[in-house]
């Protein structure tokens, strides 16, 4: 849909009559529940971009005293991405119509979403036991913040992914492979949103 | 040209997807935890216009203690900081967002393009859902010990949450979760209204032939979807602040004597976060505003709307530069003053397709056949009423004129003007014109008639006294004036004066509240289309439209919303999912 092009059309005219009246009434071809997702992960991207201008606005300040990166991050991005890469294989997996293979790339995925939380937890535990405080430096207060967001943003993602999962057994094959399109997208998402706040984690 | 309809073949009914309409199961799911739009939107509408009422009585209590100072034991300088703020914050967010969106939005979109309901019903009952716990929330805030926070609508730290300040502790708290909420609630709704808009359309409508409600309601949810993120990023920043005692905001700062452990957080970042979505919501509220009232213009005035893709392109173009002029709310922060001059230049800009909007309305109504029917007249008032807050907006939008105006009364006349008083007189005209539709009985036109002149004319003679009251320097915010050389005795008795009439303007919309109840019982028979618009929701089968909203066959639609006194035809009006055959479309203009 040219958006321009739209705007430009003059409803009234004969010729445009007759070109809105074979009009289906949609704009865009995409499933609707897809163009929700990406409308919503729109509304996401400007919360996170804010937070992110938030970050390198107090980062320049002086008084900016950046904590140490456990390895034990590098490990969860490992974990991340292997689920990312799960739920790519699923989703090919179902779109080929192999659902034994689709069903355990799904619970594999998901899996290891959870793994990454508990291992994002951990890291908060081993700071908080090395006195990096949220309260004591801007720098601890925005790596807690931003990891605790993109946390809840995959909380949120595993509510999606445990509805999928407890379809499983009786969800016919369209209905499933929407939802692993729906979650794939997501998944891949947060990926990204979690490699851009680990980079800038690491740059300050 | 006019025989153009006989050409086109005649399309035949739309094959409707199989939408799996949700169907109520029981009394408790089809009326209160309801997935039907329209049940959503009355839910919306009372929910927001309940909590509009405590805004109400707030800001009585505040026109009290201005007019009378020193005669009210129960308001005490800290109560009047609390009124203010949470008459403020109700009355933007929890009123008018949440009514033309969640209210007009869940009734109208559906309904004018043809869908049978929102597109993800499920998610749009959560949103409403989550809209009265971010309110209860709101709420609740009131009986916490401290009361709610007095920080002022615009909640700007550090003050919002040091000691001092009303409600600092639990008030400021849940006022901010209470926000949090709130937007939560609202993208969950915003993205069903943007969607359904998109792909729900029926057959033949396509954007350009949509009735500019929808194009103002769809416009400005997308900018509440880009806008409200930033409230949400400065609420959850700030109540870290507040309970963790992070920095974020807040710099090194003495308070009651005391070094506190903050430092080096920035106060002005706030300022920026907030009015990156301050801003854009005045369009929140104002382009629902513009694009109903251009519907209740065209019905009324039974003339096509003038310039129908300049209005589309001008609540577009607004809606675009509605992000770039934000800190135009903070040139006294002290700003670069080059940075001023581009927010300057930016603001003044959006004087022109706001200036092409009022023109192409007075040229709707230029030798149309008015009819003077309630929602006329307060789609008249709003267009005045407008004008004025519009204009006095260009002088706020000038750095020089502002600095000196900055923080006086001018600029509450100002914005009660234009993003009060004018989409509130569009809410009660957008109520009196689709009443109708929503409960099949007109309302009683005698109280109306009464209720519109006495809200209307009260409104000028509350606000136009403040802006004189600006102008000679009184500051907002003050809880009493004391004894000041610059302020004379009249200025007291004017705000008496202006106390006494906004006393009697509420008491006045008891009358409209009481209207909306009689008329419901014994209000005549509103019948099918009563003001004969070309628009879908009016073409139902059932009065009120049922569950589904359409019969068996979702209406097409051949032609934009503005066919009005086309020549040939046999009424005065061609509703949009008449066939061409029985009256040709319309000339080119």
């Amino acid at each position: 849909m040219n958006i321009i092009e739209q705007l430009r059309q003059k409803p009234w005219t004969a010729e445009q009559v007759r070109i809105d009246d074979a009009h289906g009434g949609r704009a865009y071809v995409l499933p609707t529940a897809k163009l929700g997702l990406r409308i919503l992960l729109t509304a996401i991207t400007v919360l996170l971009s804010l937070f992110v201008v938030a970050y390198s606005d107090r980062m320049v300040v002086s008084d900016w005293r950046p904590l140490p990166e456990p390895w034990l991050l590098w490990l969860n991005t490992l974990v991340l991405i292997g689920s990312s890469v799960a739920m790519q294989r699923g989703l090919i997996a179902v779109r080929q119509g192999r659902i034994e293979r689709f069903k355990a790339s799904l619970l594999v995925a998901g899996g290891s979403a959870v793994v990454f939380l508990l291992g994002q937890l951990w890291v908060w535990r081993q700071l908080v036991e090395l006195g990096y405080f949220a309260a004591s430096n801007p720098a601890n207060a925005f790596f807690y913040l931003l990891t605790a967001l993109h946390g809840l943003h995959l909380l949120g993602g595993l509510v999606a992914w445990t509805r999928l999962v407890a379809r499983l057994t009786h969800g016919d094959t369209r209905r499933l492979r929407m939802g692993m399109e729906l979650c794939t997208i997501y998944w891949h998402f947060l990926l990204v949103v979690w490699l851009i706040f680990f980079a800038l984690l690491l740059y300050s | 040209m006019a025989e153009v309809g006989a050409e086109i073949e005649r399309i035949g009914p739309a094959e409707v997807e199989d939408v799996e309409l949700y169907h109520a199961k029981s009394w408790i799911t089809k009326y209160v935890f309801s997935q039907d739009a329209k049940v959503i939107a009355i839910q919306y509408s009372a929910t927001a216009i309940a909590i509009g009422m405590v805004a109400l009585v707030l800001s009585w209590l505040m026109r009290l203690q201005l007019g009378f100072p020193e005669s009210f034991d129960f308001i005490e300088a800290q109560d009047y900081y609390q009124f203010i703020t949470m008459h403020g914050m109700i009355m933007v967010v929890y009123l008018l967002t949440a009514l033309f969106l969640g209210g007009f939005g869940n009734y109208l979109i559906p309904l004018m393009v043809g869908a049978r309901d929102m597109v993800f019903p499920y998610v749009n009952m959560l949103s409403y859902w989550i809209y009265l716990l971010a309110v209860l929330v709101l709420v609740a805030s009131f009986f916490v010990p401290g009361g709610p926070t007095g920080a002022g609508w615009t909640l700007y730290p550090p003050q919002a949450i040091l000691t001092g300040t009303p409600g600092a502790g639990a008030g400021i708290v849940l006022m901010l979760v209470s926000l949090a909420l709130f937007i939560i609630g609202f993208t969950m709704g915003g993205l069903n209204y943007v969607t359904t808009v998109l792909q729900a359309r029926t057959r033949g409508m396509t954007l350009m032939r949509m009735p500019l409600t929808v194009w103002g309601i769809f416009t400005a949810t997308v900018l509440a979807l880009l806008a409200f993120p930033a409230l949400f990023v400065g609420a959850v920043m700030m109540t870290l602040d507040s309970v963790l005692g992070t920095s974020f905001f807040m710099p090194t700062i003495v308070s009651q004597g005391e070094l506190l452990k903050h430092d080096g957080g920035s106060p002005i970042l706030f300022q920026h976060l907030f009015w990156f979505f301050g801003h854009p919501e005045v369009y929140i509220v104002a382009l629902p505003a513009f694009g109903i009232v251009s519907d209740l213009i065209s019905v009324h005035a039974r003339r096509h709307i003038f310039g129908y893709r300049m209005m589309v392109w001008a609540i577009v173009i607004i809606g675009a530069l509605s992000f770039v002029v934000w800190a135009h709310h903070m040139y006294v922060s002290g700003m670069n003053p080059y940075f001023g001059f581009f927010f300057a230049t930016t603001t003044l800009i959006i004087a022109v397709p706001t200036a092409i909007k009022v023109y192409n309305w007075t040229l709707t109504l230029w030798r149309a056949n008015i009819n003077f029917t309630l929602p006329m007249l307060f789609a008249l008032a709003f267009i005045v009423t407008f004008v004025n807050g519009g204009i006095t907006g260009l002088f706020l939008g000038n750095v020089v004129v502002d600095v000196p105006l900055s923080d006086t009364m001018f600029v509450v006349a100002h914005f009660h003007m234009v993003m009060g008083v004018a989409p509130i007189l569009v809410i009660f005209g957008a109520i009196y014109h689709w009443y109708p539709l929503m409960t099949g009985r007109m309302l009683n036109e005698a109280m109306g008639q009464f209720h519109f002149w006495v809200t209307f004319l009260g409104a000028y003679m509350i606000f136009l006294p403040i802006h004189y009251l600006g102008f000679l320097g009184v500051p907002r915010r003050y809880f009493e004036m004391g004894t000041t050389s610059f302020i004379p005795e009249s200025a007291h008795t004017l705000n008496e004066f202006i106390t006494v009439v906004a006393l009697i303007v509420g008491v006045a919309q008891l009358v409209f509240f009481y209207n909306v109840v009689w008329s419901m019982i014994k209000g005549k028979k509103a019948g099918h289309n009563p003001w004969k618009a070309t628009t879908l929701e009016w073409q139902t089968e059932e009065v009120p439209p049922g569950h589904g909203n359409f019969g068996r066959e979702l209406p097409v639609v051949y032609r934009w919303a503005y066919d009005y006194g086309v020549p040939g035809a046999e009424d005065d009006f061609v509703p949009q999912n008449h066939p061409p055959k029985r009256a040709p479309a319309r000339a080119a203009e």
